[in-house]
């Protein structure tokens, strides 16, 4: 309502943030948070062995690590702030006012893990002396912990968006950081990272070191272990997430009954885990066992299911928070639960600053139901691409016109039969306006079914 | 010449009438620390991260320059080296410094901030895009330096001059968001990046960016090269300290001097309505504190080998006082130029706080806040917003007709109940069904009897007009 809107059509405003947080959150996990930690420990292995064959192997790694999370890893994480600013301001406005203190703590946090990563990276060399090296193996620890906190403070505010817990009575930073999904969350994700990093590290292995190098099969066989040794973990975590979910759930008082889609989604989660788990669970072993039995190409297979359960894990989560955006407190498409009776009465148009017109009326049909579809669903939908509105009505209305009672009914209806969706922040006339507005948009039946049906054929001869 | 300036601006606030100017309403959720405290913050902040924004620029410009000046002259393609290899760090430090300003400026100008984003979305889509590539294209750069020679010293000097490009675009995006912020007046004819270009004074404070970006680059190098820890012998064995010294003393020295061309630019251009007294009084402070710093540098530049650098500290600070006036200056031009819209923003939010207020405690109190909100619910509304999208009296669309449903469940509407609490599915040409437990045993039963009671009817015309 308060802000020129900015639509992608084709793409869809939702995929442009989709986009940018999973390449995130791909590179985040198994990298900065993972890896650094493996390489740390790879570096302190040789130096406690006496072996610079091992130093040299986890310089050329870190490398690798250093040029991407100093890149895409670093910018894609603004990049999440920076398109939401774009797709979702009214949101990541009001987050900030609710985690200013997190975010500010997390941005400290953040400056020193980049000046950590810099010094790790660019003192490896110059630190050579026994004395140094300790220091180094010291800094590349303490870089491990900052990386995991600055994963740590985040999470806080995805788990705030799926459940605002005690928030919404008391208001207080506390209660929004740790609301019920947090821990959960943060006990997968920290596991998770690690086991990744693992097949990340593996993987570079093979092409940072020669095929008869003899330290290829011991560095492997490391690896190995330590994948090996996070699995539980991911489990553990696993299951409490997947346990708190439905609770939380059902706390959430619009949505007390689990849809059917969620069910479906939350069922898969744990299959997902299951074949992720153990399909590294095998690998694993045979690497620790036997390390030079694996050629690089079947560490793709983990690697696969590892980005398909955190695909899986990201949507649900982001499936989970709806209708809202900041659970019981802002819908989706950022009108505030409290201000809903007002746009519901009044209608929305007139509150809306940038709209063409403050009022729906027959007359400006068209126009008015385009306003209130760009300030009420265009957030999520489109009209012709990722998750168009006409496709899902064809789902639901066929291809023969459809009726405009009809659609003024499920518009003002839709949240009760699909509790993802907010409910309507409009009034009568808003939403008989979007009606002719989406009828508008509505393909021409296709040529077969203009015909008359062959029954019916058949019957007039 | 003060009260001129003054005198324009009740004229700019007569401008903001709704249809001039939009008033959007602020964010419901009040600022987490005082306003005062963001204010205090944003200059310092600002100026922190784009102390290593003009370093990473100038850099890259003065890296590209010199390697081109290094095909003649090959100590200058090692000085290129050495200059390059600061970018990569300085772009780092760049990037998490600006996370407190972003922060700042996203409370403290909320709806001035996002509005400015969304005018130049496609822009603003495009920077993380433009900053990954530029940043790889650095490091490819920098560690290609000594493979790519010989006649491949022109991909070398391609990928150079890429980075240098790219590093003079990318500014360009954030300053058309912090100009466009400025001028809420002239938000309706921003159309997208380039028609936010043409308001306000996008270039010339962009060639002000860059001299300054050049400037600072030349002071922090001849410090850089100057320093004890810097292994010149080793890096840069055809360079003396004091001859390094003196040529970017030289260079900061004619960029500033430069700027005394640019600042007048900037100011002059700049739109009236934010040119306060106490705008002038910053600014012009640091102009004249910025012609004591060229003095310094004047007799820096003049002075021997031995001596040159001794005043570098100085220097520093009374460069560092005289940007911070400017940004200071800077500040209280937005407040000023934007004071009058926020408060237009403040009153339309109190105004419409208490509209939702009042409707709230209409609802809560039942004094009837428009039918659709307090009416009791009753089956036929409550079938209109559940069902009727699917399930249509007569013809089956969707899904079964409340005819077909009368004749199943005519003496057994609490088997309709039980069913869309959690339905199953008997026919393959309808979808799913979704359950409907959440609108409550009460409900359903309202809904079912209403069902049968519209399906008895329809089905009773038609069972008479059967022979």
């Amino acid at each position: 309502m308060d802000f020129p809107i900015f639509h992608l059509d084709l793409l869809g405003n939702r995929m442009l943030i989709a986009i940018t947080a999973i390449i995130h959150v791909l590179i985040n996990h198994p990298l900065a948070v993972g890896a650094y930690p493996l390489i740390t420990l790879l570096e302190w292995w040789g130096l406690r062995k006496g072996e610079p064959a091992w130093d040299k192997l986890a310089y050329r790694i870190v490398f690798i690590v250093f040029i991407i999370t100093t890149t895409v890893g670093a910018l894609t994480g603004v990049g999440i702030w920076l398109t939401t600013s774009l797709v979702a301001p009214f949101a990541i406005g009001s987050l900030l006012r609710v985690f200013f203190w997190g975010w500010f703590v997390e941005w400290l946090v953040f400056i020193s893990e980049v000046g950590l990563i810099m010094a790790y990276y660019l003192t490896w060399k110059r630190f050579a002396t026994p004395r140094l090296k300790r220091l180094h193996v010291a800094i590349g620890a303490t870089l491990s912990a900052f990386s995991w906190i600055t994963m740590a403070l985040i999470v806080a505010i995805l788990g705030f968006m799926m459940n605002s817990g005690a928030w919404t009575q008391d208001k207080s930073l506390w209660s929004a950081m740790f609301n019920p999904l947090y821990l959960p969350q943060l006990a997968f994700r920290t596991p998770y990272s690690m086991f990744t990093a693992g097949l990340f590290v593996w993987f570079c292995i093979f092409f940072v070191t020669k095929r008869d190098d003899p330290i290829r099969p011991r560095a492997i066989r490391l690896v190995a272990i330590w994948t090996l040794a996070w699995l539980p973990f991911v489990v553990l975590g696993a299951f409490w997430y997947w346990r708190s979910v439905p609770a939380s759930m059902q706390a959430n008082a619009n949505v007390a009954l689990l849809t059917q889609a969620f069910s479906q989604w939350h069922g898969m989660f744990i299959k997902i885990i299951g074949w992720t788990v153990a399909a590294v669970a095998v690998i694993a072993l045979i690497g620790a066992v036997r390390p030079r039995a694996l050629p690089r190409y079947v560490l793709l297979v983990p690697f696969v299911l590892a980005i398909w359960l955190l695909g899986h894990f990201e949507r649900v989560r982001e499936f989970i928070r709806k209708p809202y955006v900041i659970a019981d407190y802002m819908y989706a498409n950022g009108v505030r639960v409290a201000a809903l009776p007002v746009y519901q009465r009044d209608g929305i148009l007139p509150y809306a600053t940038y709209s063409a017109v403050k009022q729906a009326t027959p007359a400006n049909a068209l126009v008015a139901g385009h306003e209130v579809f760009m300030l009420t669903c265009s957030r999520c939908h489109t009209t012709a691409g990722m998750n168009n509105v006409i496709t899902k009505l064809e789902h639901i209305y066929g291809r023969e016109p459809w009726d405009q009672d009809a659609l003024v009914g499920f518009i003002q209806g839709m949240h009760l039969t699909r509790t993802y969706m907010p409910p309507f922040p409009g009034n009568e006339a808003e939403a008989s306006a979007l009606a002719t507005y989406l009828k508008s948009l509505q393909r021409p039946a296709p040529a077969a079914s203009t015909a008359p049906a062959p029954a019916a054929v058949a019957a007039a001869r | 010449m003060t009260t001129d300036f003054l005198a324009t601006v009740p004229a700019f606030l007569a401008q903001i009438t709704p249809d001039a100017v939009p008033v959007p309403h602020d964010l419901e959720l009040p600022l987490p620390i005082p306003e005062w405290a963001l204010k205090l913050w944003i200059v310092p902040l600002f100026l922190l991260h784009i102390f290593f924004v003009n370093l990473m620029v100038g850099g890259a410009l003065m890296t590209f320059v010199n390697e081109i000046i290094g095909l003649r002259f090959p100590r200058y393609d090692r000085l290129a080296r050495c200059i390059g290899e600061t970018v990569t760090v300085n772009k780092s430090l760049a990037v998490v410094l600006g996370i407190g300003p972003l922060l700042v400026i996203n409370l403290l100008y909320t709806v001035h901030w996002y509005s400015a984003n969304a005018l130049t979305g496609h822009a603003w889509v495009l920077l993380i895009p433009l900053i990954i590539t530029v940043f790889l294209l650095a490091y490819l750069h920098k560690y290609t330096w000594e493979t790519w020679t010989g006649p491949r010293k022109g991909r070398h000097l391609l990928v150079g001059g890429a980075v240098a490009a790219l590093f003079l675009f990318i500014p360009l995006i954030f300053l058309v968001q912090v100009n466009t912020m400025l001028f809420p007046d002239k938000w309706s004819q921003v159309k997208g990046f380039f028609t936010a270009l043409q308001i306000g004074n996008v270039f010339p404070r962009y060639f002000h960016f860059v001299a300054a970006s050049l400037a600072l680059m030349g002071l922090f190098l001849s410090f850089w090269f100057g320093r004890k820890g810097f292994p010149i012998e080793k890096k840069l064995p055809e360079f003396t300290r004091a001859e390094l010294r003196r040529h970017f003393y030289k260079w900061t020295f004619w960029v500033t001097c430069a700027q005394f061309a640019f600042g007048p630019l900037v100011f002059f251009t700049l739109p009236m309505q934010g040119i306060t007294a106490q705008v002038l009084l910053w600014i012009f402070g640091a102009a004249t504190l910025g012609i004591v710093v060229l003095g310094l540098l004047w007799r820096e530049i003049h002075e021997t080998d031995e001596r040159i650098g001794h005043r570098f500290w100085p220097i520093a600070a009374l460069f560092s006082l005289v940007v911070l006036g400017m940004g200071q200056g800077r500040h209280f031009y937005r407040e000023a130029a934007l004071a009058p819209h926020k408060a237009a923003i403040e009153r339309k939010t109190a105004e419409f706080r208490s509209i939702e207020l009042g409707t709230r405690m209409r609802i809560r109190t039942g004094m009837g806040a428009g039918d659709a909100l307090t009416a009791a619910p009753s089956g036929k509304k409550l079938f209109a917003q559940t069902c009727a999208a699917c399930h249509a009296v007569e013809k089956p669309t969707a899904a079964p007709s409340l005819v077909e449903i009368h004749t199943l469940y005519a003496d057994n509407p609490a088997g309709i109940v039980t069913w869309a609490k959690a339905p199953g599915k008997k026919r393959p040409q309808y979808g799913q069904m979704p359950p409907f437990a959440h609108l409550g045993e009460d409900n359903l039963s309202l809904i079912a009897a209403y069902m049968l009671d519209v399906g008895a009817k329809a089905a009773a015309p038609a069972e008479a007009a059967k022979p």
